[in-house]
């Protein structure tokens, strides 16, 4: 029965291609401004009270603790924070993709383009998959399957959902590969990822992920492995693709430079809880949280962005497993006091459209204004 | 391909020569000779033999002799079966040996795989707890124990099969299944682990995200690369099974060459032993050039020239 009723809503609701970029663009805006409104379609994607453990021998992680943030159609939100802090498990989670075991959403609704995504059956849930979300993994290097042709692995997806026939999934394939920027697409069909560079490898993953128009991709760190030059092609690929097909995008990474170049808005996580979100301008004009201040103190300048090497803020995250109710940034954080350490802050509204953050000290009435 | 497929099958002479002399030499090393006996010759008629056989030469000689016969495709005269050669006892079991070799291999092959990638696809649940004591039993089951359970079960009681012997299809049932036991365990295990390893590859990961049906993740993503290292293990034991073996064609009275492994070296039948080491040792070297020409078929990355 799930599944039909998937079929359904899936059909009857308006797809994105159908509106220009710059529909796409004005609705997204729109969507920004209702951040903090409870249900709404204009949302894409709405994550409500999302948690993520993973059962270990250790104990239990809490990967993904108690998050919302919403995506609205053609936006692009940056998930942004250091490493382990759970941004992939945020992303695996709406794809349904967390390994299990050792993983389980245990809390939350994930709603995507209207249904009700952690209710769906795994067979609805696979149709999904690969067709509505698309996924840009990190290290291209790997993600590929290094036994089967570049052609056929971005063809699968094609057949898979699509119901072409081979000759029309073939020049689909070739279309999408011109279109990511691969030279004489049509020689390198039976071409397998080792003939291909690390750059170009990613770009066959863009092409396997926009493969069946998605309305949404979610893109975690898909520069991270790749050299900096190539970074800068590979953004600007996803952003011009993004912009030209309306697809919505989650882009994360643990750069806030690259947040600010590509993003709508911006969440700022930590320790599994998203500690600050709002918009690009309003985030880096009036940060509310001494951890984003770390993030941004941490950017290298413009005139030394090629190649500089991040300073990262002192000490280390804490562990998940049985955060206390406290602050979680606390032990690092400069401006603690007492009441950091016995109550963890709310994410609470802040000045400027749907800017929140999670500190006590920038609270009206806090110790710093 | 072709040339580098040459060079690596001319590769295998040296390796025949190395095998040949350290054979050879530890062979006439060994305390005794072929005419020892219950029954001691009288030492004249022992230096009679050992002179009209060549036994009386320096070892080098005896190995050139030896050598120079192996070439020309004269293995010699067997010391035991006084009135026929190595080539005759070779060439009338060999094809028996090698006939149920191949069939036990093939069964090893299409039980062992399969039975390895369900206990990967089950892990820790049912059919992985079956597929895995399958397993242990059966490498911890001598094969001769396996050989003896399958005489008394389908032979003596249900009456399904011939207990020895070589004449037809019914009679090659048991002795298969016999000398499959050891390897379907061997594969099995092999290919599970090879599974799970393959199993938390990103491109799995991949593969699922672009919402393929779970048995397209399997077979197209999964099974061909966890074949890979599975291939290095099949050479050996097709080489080791179409050798022959002693246990089995001796149990199930078998006329093949298996049964002359053990037998030539306990009666010092000098001949008879090294045509049975060449013979292992050229399987073993050829199916090394198969496994690797298997591996570029499996994996694109390699590439011989
Ligand atoms: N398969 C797993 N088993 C156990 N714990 C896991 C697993 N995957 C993730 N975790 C835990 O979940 C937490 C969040 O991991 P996640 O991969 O989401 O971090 P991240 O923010 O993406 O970091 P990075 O920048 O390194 O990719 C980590 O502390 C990690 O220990
Ligand atoms: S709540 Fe306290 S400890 Fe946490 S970030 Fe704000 S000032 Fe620092
Ligand atoms: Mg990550």
């Amino acid at each position: 029965m799930e599944q039909s009723d998937a079929d359904v809503s899936t059909a009857d609701l308006p797809s994105i291609i159908e509106l220009s970029p710059d529909e796409a663009r004005r609705a997204s805006s729109e969507a920004v401004i209702e951040t903090g409104a409870k249900r709404n379609a204009d949302k894409l994607l709405e994550v409500r009270g999302l948690k993520t453990q993973f059962f270990t021998a250790d104990g239990v992680i809490q990967a993904v603790d108690d998050v919302s943030f919403d995506v609205g159609y053609g936006e692009t939100l940056g998930l942004v924070g250091e490493s382990g802090c759970g941004k992939s498990v945020s992303a695996l989670s709406i794809a349904r993709l967390v390994p299990d075991p050792p993983g389980k959403i245990v809390a939350g609704q994930i709603l995507f383009d209207g249904i009700d995504i952690l209710k769906l059956s795994n067979e609805a849930m696979r149709k999904l998959r690969g067709k509505e979300i698309g996924f840009i993994f990190q290290d291209p290097l790997t993600s590929l399957n290094p036994t089967l042709t570049i052609g056929y692995q971005i063809s699968e997806a094609i057949r898979e959902h699509m119901g072409l026939s081979p000759r029309a999934a073939r020049d689909r394939v070739v279309e999408l590969l011109a279109k990511v920027g691969i030279p004489r697409p049509a020689d390198r069909l039976k071409d397998y990822p080792h003939q291909f560079s690390g750059g170009m490898r990613q770009r066959v993953m863009i092409a396997i992920a926009l493969s069946c128009d998605p309305k949404l991709i979610l893109a975690d760190e898909p520069t991270t492995a790749l050299d900096v030059t190539i970074q800068a092609q590979i953004l600007e690929l996803i952003q011009r693709l993004s912009h030209e097909f309306g697809t919505a995008v989650l882009l994360i990474t643990h750069d806030l430079g690259i947040a600010a170049g590509m993003c709508d808005r911006v969440n700022v996580m930590y320790a599994g809880r998203i500690v600050e979100t709002g918009t690009v301008d309003t985030m880096f004009e009036n940060p509310q949280m001494p951890y984003a201040w770390g993030l941004l103190d941490s950017l290298p300048r413009i005139d030394d962005i090629r190649g500089a090497k991040l300073r990262t803020i002192e000490g280390l995250p804490p562990l998940l497993i049985s955060p206390p109710d406290a602050c979680r940034f606390g032990p690092r954080c400069r401006y603690v006091r007492d009441i950091c350490r016995e109550d963890e802050p709310e994410l609470t509204e802040r000045a400027g459209e749907g800017h929140f953050a999670r500190c006590w000290a920038t609270e009206p009435g806090g110790w710093i204004s | 391909m072709i040339t580098y497929l040459a060079r690596r099958i001319l590769w295998i002479i040296p390796v025949l020569f190395t095998v040949s002399i350290i054979t050879f030499t530890l062979m006439h090393a060994v305390p005794g000779g072929p005419w020892d006996s219950e029954k001691r010759l009288p030492q004249g008629v022992q230096n009679r033999l050992n002179a009209q056989y060549g036994l009386d030469q320096p070892i080098y000689v005896q190995y050139i002799t030896w050598a120079g016969g192996f070439v020309q495709g004269n293995l010699g005269p067997s010391y035991r079966f006084k009135d026929r050669t190595v080539n005759d006892i070779v060439s009338d079991g060999i094809w028996t040996t090698v006939q149920l070799g191949v069939m036990a291999f093939l069964l090893a092959v299409f039980v062992g795989i399969p039975l390895g990638i369900i206990a990967s696809l089950g892990h820790n649940r049912w059919p992985d707890y079956l597929s895995t004591s399958v397993s242990i039993v059966g490498i911890s089951t001598p094969s001769f124990v396996l050989a003896i359970l399958l005489i008394v079960f389908f032979g003596v009681q249900l009456r399904w099969f011939p207990t020895s012997g070589w004449k037809g299809p019914p009679n090659w049932v048991l002795p298969t299944i016999a000398l499959a036991g050891f390897p379907i365990a061997q594969i099995a295990r092999y290919t599970r682990a090879s599974m799970l390893e393959v199993t938390r590859k990103d491109y799995i990961r991949t593969a699922q995200s672009k919402g393929l049906r779970d048995r397209a993740v399997v077979i197209r993503h999964m099974v061909r690369n966890a074949l890979i290292p599975v291939v290095t293990i099949l050479g050996p034991i097709l080489a080791f099974l179409v050798t022959g073996s002693f246990i089995i064609e001796t149990i199930f009275a078998i006329p093949g060459v298996g049964r002359y492994y053990i037998t030539a070296i306990g009666t010092r039948d000098y001949s008879l032993l090294m045509a049975m080491t060449m013979l292992y040792a050229f399987a073993v070297a050829f199916m090394n050039v198969v496994v690797d020409v298997l591996y570029a078929y499996i994996d694109p990355r390699i590439r011989y020239s």
